[in-house]
């Protein structure tokens, strides 16, 4: 029962002599990657943080790499200059917009290293595994597989391949539920056999599947919560795979992962006054119901306007506050979007941006694209920091965002986003909407601000709008 | 497994929730994209698994093509989650 046994990593592969040394260097990696995210607080020592982040995964691999008695490295190496190659060509090519999938697509692949290794695992120890390890490598092996096919699910949602509406059928929960139990009933028939091959692969089966149906009924809108979701489980994968080989640098690794997961999880929730269990079994977005029972629809009707005209308020305006949405993220607008609000900060205007915690399909995803666009981060304001300026504000340029600007979540409780902290764009004297079309937004609800009074509507593509109106004003 | 490596497993890994809680509680809303991919790339810690299992068998077997698999999958997690974060945080420099 000595404590110290823990210590030993991985004993089987490693003569005792050099494990202190090896688990010394997991603790200096550990100690790296909490110090990079410390490091995230602020925008300046951010990108210190993830190089010292780096340098403690290379300082793990490079110490696992030097562990005596390891052979193979003629695999190892081609393995991982295949998943270099490919993780790097992707992050280099992959757009700014698309950011979202690409987190959704390496984190499975995550989910997929974790199951795969606790497969390795059961493999090189058939039958001779103690009830603990086998329940964290089953742990690992199920909910690995779970983040990988949920993560190339939403990876599908975000890019188009599949339809982002929820999709439901009957009895779409019993089903779900089903797959749990028998996903509980097979690990149990799995501590009573430990060398039923068939067991083992119907968990696979049936977490793979687990994976895939519990994302098919979430909308395209609720995929930030999942993405967040998804990246915890992956963490805590890895840390299920930690106890397994009893190796600290992915216990504590996971656990931080987990915990970051979680937390981003639990801001989108609460930016949107969901639970989370309404996020994952709600199809929240699916249904467009009836508008006409007898609560009342928007009234007065859409004013759309020409670009002169919008031109001519926005200059004439003396504060402006730019509302982005997923909108200028997929028309790719940013630029377009900082060359305006440049040219009328030059003109005297101050311009600031309001960025709703949920707008984009990422926690922090507007911030992104207009950091990538030069906009300096002290123009951007956070919901609960600007909300009670816009009452005082000339003109609001809403770019692509819906939802997040509904007063609907303010005055109809039948509203599906009823009680969502939204941005009260409609205090500002004129708000200015670019929209593509006239349809509704992802929650499928209509949007009483497009019909106000002092609201002009600008149809169109953002990034073209934003164009024009830029050379219209010049 | 014994007891006492289960409890001080556990006492490391509930220790090191709570810490990575508070950690990430001060990163501003601005960051929090870097947040995801940056701890997402983290997460391909995995690999050291996938390496001792790759490397373990003394010849090629189902294990060590298993652990190969994991290589490529965690590599590609490691590497693309650091370029991407990376890229991001580079844009914040100014």
């Amino acid at each position: 029962m000595a404590p110290a046994a823990f210590i030993q990593t991985t004993e089987k592969y490693v003569n005792p002599m050099s494990n202190h040394s090896i688990n010394f260097i997991y603790l200096v990696s550990a100690t790296l990657f909490m110090l990079g995210i410390k490091y995230l607080s602020s925008p300046r020592t951010a990108k210190r943080g993830n190089i010292l982040s780096m340098i403690g995964m290379a300082a793990a691999i490079g110490t696992t790499m030097a562990t005596p008695g390891l052979h193979g490295f003629t695999l190892i190496i081609t393995g991982m200059i295949i998943g270099a190659v490919i993780g790097g060509y992707t992050a280099i090519k992959i757009k700014m917009t698309a950011m979202p999938e690409m987190v959704a697509l390496f984190n499975g692949c995550g989910g997929a290293a974790s199951a795969l290794v606790a497969l390795a695992e059961f493999q090189s120890n058939t039958g001779g595994l103690d009830s603990f390890t086998l329940t964290t490598l089953l742990l690992s092996l199920i909910i690995g597989g779970l983040t990988f096919t949920g993560s190339l699910m939403a990876y599908a949602k975000l890019q188009g391949l599949i339809p982002t509406r929820p999709v439901t059928y009957p009895g779409q929960q019993v089903v779900n539920g089903i797959i749990v139990l028998a996903t509980v009933a097979l690990s149990w028939f799995l501590f009573q056999n430990p060398t039923s091959i068939l067991a083992l692969s119907g968990i696979i089966i049936l977490s793979l599947g687990l994976g895939v149906l519990a994302v098919i009924p979430i909308g395209g809108a609720d995929m930030p919560v999942i993405i967040c979701l998804l990246n915890s489980y992956s963490g805590l994968a890895v840390s299920m795979t930690g106890f397994a080989l009893k190796n600290n640098a992915l216990i504590i690794t996971g656990s931080l992962v987990g915990a970051s997961g979680i937390f981003l999880t639990k801001i989108m929730c609460d930016a949107m006054n969901r639970s989370l269990s309404n996020v994952l079994f709600s199809a929240f977005g699916q249904v467009v119901e009836s508008t006409d029972d007898s609560e009342e629809g928007p009234t007065g009707s859409m004013k759309g306007f020409e670009v002169e005209d919008v031109a001519t308020i926005l200059t004439n305006a003396g504060s402006l506050i730019i509302v982005p949405g997923y909108g200028m993220a997929a028309a790719q607008a940013q630029h377009a979007t900082r060359e305006l609000g440049d040219y009328l900060g030059d003109q005297g205007v101050e311009v600031r941006y309001a960025i709703h915690p949920v707008a984009g399909r990422m926690p922090g995803h507007m911030n992104v694209l207009l950091a990538e666009a030069d906009v300096p981060y002290e123009q951007l304001f956070a919901l609960e920091d600007i909300n009670d300026d816009f009452s005082s504000t000339d003109v609001v340029l809403v770019i692509g965002a819906n939802d997040v600007v509904n007063p609907a979540a303010k005055s109809n409780p039948s509203s599906p986003i009823y009680g969502m902290p939204v941005l009260d764009v409609e205090k500002a004297t004129t708000v200015i909407v670019l929209k593509r079309s006239m349809s509704v937004g992802f929650a499928g609800i209509e949007n009483e601000l497009f019909y106000k009074d002092n609201t002009m509507m600008l149809f169109g593509d953002a990034k073209s709008s934003l164009q024009k109106l830029v050379a219209a004003m010049k | 497994m014994d007891t006492g490596t289960i409890i001080i497993g556990l006492t490391i890994f509930v220790l090191a929730c709570f810490a990575g809680a508070e950690l990430i509680a001060k990163v501003p809303p601005t960051l929090h994209t870097p947040l995801m991919s940056g701890s997402n790339a983290i997460s391909g810690i995995a690999i050291l698994g996938a390496l001792l299992a790759t490397g373990y068998p003394e010849s090629f077997s189902s294990v060590s093509a298993l652990g190969f698999l994991a290589v490529i999958f965690a590599s590609i997690n490691v590497v693309g989650g650091y370029m991407v974060t990376h890229r991001m945080l580079q844009m914040f420099k100014k």
